[in-house]
């Protein structure tokens, strides 16, 4: 929870955090090595020095020090737990739904946990699918389009496959369907991050949710052009949003491009944890107010009404969260032990 | 100095030259200005050895192949150089790059069943980005200087190629005139402004289409400062890279 100097406060749900293990003890190659390592170099190159981690507790932390730093420390109320199994590179997955679903018991209240589908799994995917579906009731789920499997280096959304794993997740009720592309799609002589699959899928899949995550960076352009077609494609503020510290010219730009073709009721706030942390994020982005040139320019304000509605009300929306009852389970402990 | 040294230091010079000139194709900025560039050598037959590093293991393989084959492309040319090798290093598909590069393979060769053709699509859609981003910084420019949009969109080549447009230290009718060839003749009497499609522009809503135009600046700014960033904190640069002030940034 966050609150304002007038005492308002601002109910947070965050969008996009991971219980990883990225350790040496679970990776299998060199490939693994190197994906924590560019995670970490995220990290490094864009965290305020006072939150920068070793890179042993940014390989794997526990399950206490996560629940902290997000709800303790930082401002987070609820989080959303994404999976990614990248079974080519971890032993056991890098964030594996038996994990997420372990931290998940420990704070039941806290926790929406996402699952994972890999269309070039076939029937047997199809069937986990289902099983996950109903053992932790999910809404959501995390596609990470880039990641290696055998000889494959990664798949699209408009692949025939794609369209038989999004059917049955409509089935199923899992209406929230949040994209992360990466740079191995085949074949490698096109552009691997180009985003026009989403378009293809928001259109033939207008019951679910394409929360479109790092805002289709590195093609915001494209993505903010999509988007603005598509009612049903969100963007999800991770990478964007630490910007903030280092470069805030450079989020203003972004965060206003984003404001003026996609809106603020399409805006998800995600810290990526652990690549980033909550507190910093949230302080910076409730203190931040566009320069005036740049809302000159494009026309939009980011208001504490818009604020608020990417901070929490936007997932809250999409997650069916009802904020007054969370609000009340949460106070309850608290209510106990006093 | 002996003469050798001197003569060595000026082919030096000449090769660091024809590097600047070569761009990463998606942030459209030179490899040498963002430091991808570690080491140019000559050896004593006048061969030329080049070492570049990207910003991540996983910079897309398409990419890291167009820069590696730009830059011996570029140093190819200088009449005096014998042979280039061009070598990336740490990168996940370094040793197929580099194998391609030695054996003047296309993309195509050098990645066999990973690839389905060649780069030249991937290539115009970035020098198309390219041109739009630099086109909308020159439109930005002269609005902001008071032409108007209907002087604008009659406006010809040889009248846009005297005119002295600066931001910030860069040349913008330079830099715009160096991409419009892609979407049209350029004959002097041609328009200076036409939209990517070869369409010449309408008055009646130029600013709009501007606007429009800005997504692709902005996120070219952004992906130049996060490879700058992610670069510097891999290879623990101590020095900190020069920066260009652009947009701003704070």
């Amino acid at each position: 929870m966050f609150r304002t100097k007038d005492g308002e406060e601002i109910f947070v749900i965050d969008g996009h955090t991971h219980f990883w293990d990225g350790s040496p003890q679970n990776q299998k190659n060199v490939h693994g090595k190197q994906f924590i390592d560019c995670f970490y170099a995220y990290h490094s190159n864009l965290s305020p020095k006072e939150w920068l981690w070793p890179k042993e507790k940014f390989e794997k932390y526990d399950a206490q020090t996560m629940h902290d730093d997000l709800f303790v420390h930082g401002y987070d109320d609820m989080a959303i737990l994404q999976s990614t199994y990248l079974s080519d590179f971890y032993k056991k997955g890098f964030n594996n739904i038996e994990r997420n679903y372990a931290m998940k018991k420990a704070y039941p209240n806290r926790f929406i946990i996402n699952g994972a589908f890999d269309p070039r799994d076939g029937e047997r995917g199809l069937d986990q699918l289902r099983a996950d579906a109903e053992k932790y009731d999910l809404k959501g789920v995390k596609l990470y389009t880039a990641e290696w499997k055998g000889d494959s280096k990664g798949y699209k959304l408009t692949d025939p496959e794609s369209y038989r794993f999004l059917e049955e997740a409509e089935k199923l009720g899992i209406k929230n369907i949040h994209v992360h592309k990466g740079p191995t799609i085949l074949p490698l002589n096109r552009d691997a991050f180009d985003v026009a699959d989403v378009d293809d899928v928001a259109t033939s899949f207008q019951n679910l949710n394409f929360i479109i995550e790092h805002c289709g960076l590195p093609r915001l352009d494209d993505f903010c052009w999509i988007a603005t077609q598509e009612t049903n494609v969100y963007g999800g503020l991770a990478v964007a949003l630490p910007f903030i510290h280092t470069r805030p010219g450079y989020f203003a730009h972004v965060i206003s491009e984003l404001l003026f073709w996609l809106g603020e009721d399409k805006l998800l706030y995600g810290s990526d944890y652990g690549i980033w942390t909550p507190k910093w994020l949230i302080e910076k982005f409730m203190a931040f107010e566009l320069p005036d040139d740049v809302a000159k320019e494009t026309g939009v304000s980011l208001s504490l009404t818009a604020k608020k509605k990417i901070l929490g009300l936007n997932a809250a929306r999409l997650y069916d969260v009802d904020i007054s009852a969370q609000k009340q389970k949460l106070m309850a402990p608290l209510a106990a032990a006093s | 100095m002996t003469v050798g040294g001197r003569q060595y230091e000026g082919r030096m010079s000449e090769i660091w030259d024809r590097l600047r000139h070569v761009t990463d194709p998606e942030l459209d900025e030179s490899v040498t200005e963002l430091g991808f560039v570690t080491t140019v050598e000559v050896d004593a037959v006048d061969h030329v050895h080049i070492q570049f590093r990207l910003p991540t293991y996983w910079c897309a393989a398409n990419f890291a192949f167009m820069m590696a084959d730009d830059m011996r492309a570029a140093v190819s040319a200088v009449s005096w150089v014998s042979g280039v090798s061009v070598v990336l290093g740490e990168h996940m598909y370094a040793d197929k790059i580099n194998r391609g590069i030695s054996q003047g393979q296309s993309f195509q060769e050098a990645f066999g069943s990973e690839a389905n053709g060649d780069l030249s699509e991937v290539r115009r859609t970035f020098l198309l980005k390219a041109f739009q981003r630099r086109q909308e910084a020159l439109l930005s420019q002269l609005l902001a200087r008071g032409y108007r949009p209907e002087q604008l969109v009659v406006m010809s080549l040889a009248e846009l190629e005297v005119l002295l447009v600066e931001r910030q230290g860069q040349d913008l009718v330079g830099r715009y005139l160096e991409r419009r060839e892609i979407v049209g003749p350029c004959s002097p009497d041609a328009p200076a402004f036409l939209s990517v499609e070869g369409w010449r522009l309408p008055a009646d809503g130029l600013e709009a289409y501007v606007r429009g135009l800005r997504r692709v600046g902005v996120n070219a700014e952004f992906n130049g400062a996060l490879c700058r960033g992610l670069l510097s904190v891999r290879f623990d640069m101590t020095t900190p890279l020069p920066e260009r002030p652009k947009m701003n940034p704070s």
